[in-house]
């Protein structure tokens, strides 16, 4: 026990004192607080609409102010023929252009069906989308108030909602999910670059030969990296609820308990790699290789159930994809470890296999 | 004579970086393995459009009318509707994330539409813990709703108010797929980790291995040793820009439609500014850990984040806005899209080229400025 | 000077965040068409001087000329006339000979009809023909020097520098290797040739002794040793143990500097003082003093000051083991096998409580390999490891725990400082609290680590690190301790202090195993394998593998001599 309390110690203190060891743990935290937060967003602002308007009545009139006012637009461009509503979309100018045909006012006064087309560039098409969400509230809430006629039984009266984050805030997506990737990122450094770098400058041959077991090797190559990620994941967590005041709802100990299964599982995928790895390159070509494919499988980029049934079933070796539920669960809509369970119990499977095959795998390789 | 020897120099180093290209296993995971992975990845795994919709209904109300709703909402193919009548239950698989969103329609629903001659309000909520697809829900529901009013006013054909209908046209991808311009995009990123990882890799192990020191004592120039380095993983990263192409049009069936020149074009500029930044961070670093962190950091993350090629630019704040402009992958982003999807468009083209120009110059003149025929 | 070469002039160089200069105004001019030794051990400085030369570096003060041109200002005219050969020879390793060559050949413009006959020749001069697509990473140490060789002999320079070119090669190798260069410098070359062997510096015409940056001499090395002449003696046919008799010398005033040879001890005396008889050194009845020739490396220590003296504080407080004879480290038909090539074959030995068993080889011949499978850190194809009775591949902890084990390029954490280096080690062999404390603080005192406590292993310097590297291993109180290459690179005084230390342990009966390529270390040891090309080919003590060398031609080898002779006793031995 001693043994493995010199070791954990002096793995702190190396992460500590070690200029490189510390850039790497720090510069992630900083950057990914910095920029994801900011600027990993699929939101639509500040963008420009293009008004073709052929129609000279009052309605469309209307109808442009308000659009105009709309605060995912900050521009609006007036066109004066198909030309330009083609230079405009080509170029980038406008993310959509709203055509008003000829006798659009004339139709809305006689109560005539009629139509207004949206052009969309495709090159953004989720932009579009949401953009093209804006323009369709705009024109309901207009129809409903419109002197026009009556409020008409195509005007919907839907009230929408949107739990754990009423103003569809970014901020409260990014924050949880850089919880899991900044804690992979740090646990994969800590065990398998730490050892592989102890194994190029020779020092891991001097705990081999002395009295620790491989078993005790893994678990103080482990436990750094325990707290470690929890250090940082805690920083994260304080920088999210105290600096972009994200409420947190749910269990503390759910949280931090999932956490530690979670850097279990990861630290098992990290001491597979040293096992490996004989340079710091090659371990670090190979957290890579695994890190990438893993955010970006995670759920965090692209939601998982758009993935196609396949990768959905291959992504469940994927730890990251099951603890950014269970963050996002626990922070944002105070889930119940019942609710959580489908998440939880994948990452104790990969955690035993991982740290299991690690150990079996250390043993033959230095046992 | 003496340009017939800068040649032959030239080209012997050329042909030795080659020579490792094929043989390192390193190289070859850079340069083939992750490619591919990435351009699968992006194929497959990142797909921004909701295909099929995970929500919920709450049938409070069992009228013919709510039913006659209920049933339209099954009949999207966008959404995969699960039905019950407690709002607890739905409530609580919406926080297991089991729904993405669900429709209440409240137990006066049929009731109020006959009073009134309107329905009683619907109630959407969404998980908000997923923005973007809290966004998709609400729009389907919305879509849905209007789908559902307007069969209704015209099997009626009863007066109401205006008839406004919006007729969405996305030209260039007209069933709006996110991953006909993901998958350009992620050509951006795969020619980033050639250019910048790769060479930054490389050209460290040259400094590692003391094989730089042999190079500088012969009578190679400086402008030979940056050209030896540049040509190779030019050609390789111009190669696996045409495969990358070739499988996202062949395989991946992402259309293309613009011109090869202006691809080639593109693509020789924007290798110019990965290069030159690759080059630069192995110069400075000299060691090959180091080099890759910093390529991780200064080349791969800005290309992932702050190259529009997922998120939306024009909505970061202005100082991170401000900052994207230094990033080359951004323009490359916008060229690799256009060209796909919208075709030579000249004008969006010329525009971006000349910031990759621009980023060349400097993130290449800066090597030659750095780069001393000395050991410091 | 007239007719130099290569003229240096007060040059200084400094490295940011160093502690003293790499090269500290340095002046010394080197003569054309011999071979000039560029001499010290590591960090004296020979790297960043060939570095100067070739133009790589530009010095911080000072002026240096070679053939009259500025390396920094003429760089394109001399770097055609400077063949260069950096350490590690510089090779690309995942390309083959020939790729290599033609590489550097068309750098230098040797193209056509010359190239051919450039090729023919430096293939056939460097034994390397039949190997031609063989890559560089697959050749032994010596082929790889020689191909760096013959990369830096590609066309026609006058001025060769040679970056330690003996490092990791094999001592046939480098008798090849001088044999060659011997040929070049007579064809008009000039060589410079940089070693941290100082029995290297020995063959050369010129050399430049350097250490810590400073100059220490130019000159003749043969002057160098002419100043020691007649102050140089061994004590022979010792009673009792050399060991000890070499701690009661060296207390002595009069003498400098002592070293066990084989059965022997070498001691050079102060200048203007009288040697001691055998009886003042109690060496026993039949024993005599007999003057011998100064070698390089006595004069290089008369230029240091003398060797450290006195006696071991780390063995003082440690509890003598009972002496016996039975065998604690046994060798079982060891074999290891990486693919189809055979590290180690068949090898056996056995080492007795209380004695320095040697295992020596050329980088590459199979000693690390073998060592490591005794340590338990390889598992060997077959045969058995025994240490203590047990195979420590399979053994708990509490047979690691009689061990001490110190690792080649003295592996340390950089990062921590020394006294976190002293915390760790011993509380990872279960060291604590009060007992954790006295360890700590006897390694302080014995070493003098108490004003480099605070300070970062890395920074320290190689003989420091090599004292911490030594306490880290010995302050759990091992029986057995294992020491790979425990003195490569170090200066003489630090070497001669390391072994005072083990010479203090051994004397308390704990048994030493270590491994070393440096032919001289070999006196130390009590008994010796040979090892070469995986096989152990002689075993005996120092003298009797002398004496098993020993010829007509050669009546007093060296262990070099014995090596050589050895190796080439064997069967297959057909090398060129």
């Amino acid at each position: 026990m001693n043994r493995i309390l010199a070791l954990i110690k002096k793995e702190l203190q190396a992460l500590w004192r070690d200029r490189q060891g510390r850039i790497l743990l720090i510069m992630p935290v900083i950057m990914q607080l910095a920029i994801f937060s900011f600027a990993a967003t699929l939101e639509v602002k500040n963008n420009t609409l293009a008004i073709f308007n052929l129609d000279g009545g009052g309605a469309s009139v209307e109808l442009i102010q308000r659009l105009g006012r709309a605060q995912a637009f900050t521009r609006v461009l007036f066109l004066h023929s198909e030309a330009e509503l083609t230079r405009v979309v080509e170029e980038q100018e406008a993310l959509l252009v709203v055509r008003f045909g000829a006798d659009f006012s004339r139709g809305v006064i006689a109560r005539q069906p009629v139509a207004i087309q949206v052009i969309l560039d495709g090159r953004r098409s989720n932009s579009g989308q949401v953009a093209f969400g804006y323009v369709r509230q705009i024109l309901q809430a207009w129809l409903n108030e419109t002197p026009a006629g009556p409020p008409s039984a195509s005007v919907a009266p839907i009230i929408v909602r949107h739990w754990f984050n009423p103003n569809l805030d970014y901020v409260r997506h990014i924050i949880p999910s850089l919880v899991a990737i900044i804690t992979a990122i740090s646990t994969l450094i800590v065990t398998s670059l730490s050892v592989a770098r102890e194994r190029e400058q020779g020092t891991f041959d001097q705990l081999l030969v002395s009295p620790l077991t491989p078993g005790m090797i893994m678990v103080g190559k482990t436990v750094p990296a325990l707290i470690v990620a929890t250090l940082q994941a805690t920083i994260i967590i304080t920088a999210g609820v105290m600096f972009f005041r994200i409420p947190f709802a749910g269990s503390w100990l759910l949280l931090y308990g999932s956490m530690v299964v979670y850097i279990l599982a990861l630290a098992g995928f990290g001491l597979l790699m040293s096992s490996v790895a004989a340079t710091q390159q090659q371990a670090f070509l190979g957290v890579f290789s695994f890190l990438m494919p893993s955010v970006l499988l995670s759920g965090f980029p692209a939601p998982v159930e758009n993935m196609p049934q396949w990768l959905q079933y291959l992504d469940w070796f994927n730890p990251l994809r099951h603890f950014i539920v269970i963050v996002k669960g626990v922070f944002l809509k105070d889930a119940s470890l019942p609710q959580l369970w489908p998440s939880l119990w994948p990452l104790m499977v990969i955690a035993a296999i991982t740290l299991l095959a690690a150990n079996w795998l250390f043993r033959r390789r230095f046992g | 004579m003496r340009l017939r020897d800068r040649l032959r120099r030239l080209l012997a180093l050329s042909h030795k970086e080659s020579l490792q290209i094929v043989r390192d296993p390193s190289s070859q995971l850079i340069a083939l393995v992750l490619p591919i992975l990435l351009l699968f990845i992006f194929g497959f795994g990142i797909n921004l459009d909701t295909a099929r919709l995970r929500v919920g209904l709450v049938l409070e109300d069992t009228s013919p009318e709510a039913r006659l709703f209920a049933a339209s909402l099954f009949g999207s193919p966008y959404l995969d509707v699960r039905a019950g009548t407690s709002r607890p239950d739905m409530e609580r698989e919406l926080v297991a994330g089991r729904v993405r969103g669900f429709i209440v329609v409240p137990s006066d629903f049929a009731a109020h539409l006959k009073s009134a001659g309107e329905p009683a309000p619907l109630l959407v909520i969404t998980d908000g813990a997923e923005p973007n697809t809290a966004t998709f829900v609400e729009n389907y529901f919305r879509n849905a709703w209007d789908h559902w009013q307007q069969q209704r006013a015209s099997n009626q054909a009863k007066p109401g108010g205006p008839l406004v209908r919006l007729e969405p046209r996305f030209w260039y991808n007209p069933a709006a797929e996110s991953r006909n311009y993901l998958i350009p995009g992620s050509i951006t990123i795969i020619m980033t980790v050639i250019g910048a990882l790769l060479t930054s890799l490389v050209i460290a192990r040259e400094w590692e291995r003391g094989t730089m020191e042999a190079l500088l004592a012969s009578p190679v120039t400086r402008g030979e040793l940056l050209l030896s380095k540049l040509l190779p993983y030019y050609a390789l990263g111009m190669l696996s820009l045409l495969i990358c192409v070739a499988v996202a049009v062949f395989l991946l069936n992402v259309p293309f439609r613009g011109s090869l020149f202006a691809l080639l074009l593109a693509g020789t500029l924007f290798m110019g500014s990965g290069l030159g930044l690759g080059l630069l961070l192995s110069t400075a670093t000299r060691n090959q850990f180091n080099a890759a962190m910093a390529a991780l950091n200064a080349g791969f993350l800005p290309a992932l984040i702050l190259s529009g090629f997922i998120y939306e630019i024009r909505s970061m704040p202005v100082v991170i806005r401000a900052l994207t402009h230094l990033v080359p992958a951004r323009y490359f982003v916008t060229i690799m899209q256009t060209l796909f999807q919208a075709g030579t468009i000249w004008p969006v083209l010329l525009h971006a080229m000349l910031y990759l120009v621009l980023a060349s110059i400097f993130f290449l003149g800066l090597t030659v400025l750095k780069t001393r025929r000395r050991l410091e | 000077m007239p007719g130099a070469i290569i003229e240096l002039e007060q040059v200084t160089r400094t490295f940011p965040r160093a502690q003293r200069p790499a090269l500290a105004a340095l002046t010394a001019s080197i003569r054309p068409g011999i071979v000039t030794g560029l001499v010290g051990p590591d960090g004296a400085g020979k790297t960043t001087l060939m570095r100067l030369l070739a133009g790589l570096l530009v010095p911080t003060a000072g002026k240096t000329t070679v053939t009259g041109l500025d390396p920094v200002h003429d760089g394109t005219r001399l770097r055609q006339i400077i063949g260069y050969m950096p350490q590690k020879f510089g090779l690309y390793e995942d390309l083959s000979v020939i790729e290599n060559l033609t590489l550097h050949a068309d750098l230098r413009g040797v193209v056509g009809a010359e190239r051919t006959e450039t090729f023919q020749r430096l293939l056939g001069f460097t034994g390397l023909d039949p190997f031609q697509t063989r890559l560089a990473g697959k050749l032994s140490g010596g082929m790889k020097q020689k191909l760096g060789l013959a990369c830096a002999l590609l066309g026609h320079p006058q001025i060769l520098l040679l970056d330690e070119p003996g490092v990791g090669v094999d001592p046939i190798s480098r008798r090849e290797l001088w044999q060659m260069v011997r040929d070049l410098v007579t064809r008009g070359l000039t060589v410079l040739w940089s070693t941290a062997y100082l029995d290297e510096a020995e063959l050369c015409q010129q050399v430049l002794l350097l250490n810590e940056g400073q100059l220490l001499f130019a000159g003749d090395p043969a002057e160098l040793r002419g100043r020691l002449e007649d102050r140089c003696l061994q004590v022979r046919q010792i009673t009792g143990s050399r060991r000890a008799l070499l701690a009661r010398a060296v207390r002595r005033p009069e003498v400098l500097d002592g070293v066990i040879q084989g059965h022997s001890v070498r001691l050079v005396m102060r200048a203007g003082t009288s040697p001691p008889s055998a009886g003042d050194l109690q060496a026993g009845p039949g024993a005599q003093v007999v003057p011998v020739k100064p070698r390089f490396e006595d004069a290089f220590m008369d230029l240091l000051g003398g060797g450290p003296g006195g006696e071991s504080a780390l063995a003082q407080h440690l509890e003598e083991r009972p002496a016996s004879q039975e065998t604690v480290v046994e060798a079982k038909n060891l074999t290891r096998k990486f693919g189809s090539f055979t590290a180690a074959d068949q090898i056996s030995f056995a080492v007795r409580r209380g004695e320095v068993f040697g295992l020596l080889g050329p980088n590459g011949a199979g000693k690390s390999t073998t060592f490591r499978m005794l340590c338990g850190l390889l598992a060997p194809t077959s045969g058995s490891a025994q240490v203590m009775g047990i195979d420590l591949k399979a053994s708990p902890g509490r047979a690691r725990q009689r061990l001490g084990y110190m690792a080649q390029k003295f592996s340390l954490y950089g990062s921590l400082s020394v006294r976190q280096n002293l915390q760790f080690f011993s509380g990872v062999y279960g060291l604590r609290q009060a007992g954790q404390r006295d360890a700590i603080e006897r390694m302080v005192q014995a070493f003098k680590f108490e004003p480099l406590l605070g300070m970062n292993a890395e920074a320290l310097p190689l003989g420091f690190k090599q004292r911490l590297a030594l306490a880290c291993a010995v302050m759990h109180e091992p029986d057995i301790l294992f020491l790979d290459e425990p003195t490569s690179g170090v200066d003489p005084a630090s070497r001669r202090e390391f072994w005072m230390h083990i010479n203090g342990l051994v004397a308390k009966g704990i048994t030493i195993v270590v491994t070393t390529h440096f032919m001289e270390e070999a006196e130390y040891c009590d008994r010796l394998a040979l090892v070469s090309r995986g096989k152990v080919i002689a075993a005996g003590t120092p003298d009797e593998l002398k004496d098993q060398a020993a010829s007509p031609g050669l009546p007093e080898p060296t262990m070099e001599d014995a090596f050589i002779s050895l190796v080439q006793r064997q069967p297959g031995e057909g090398r060129p």
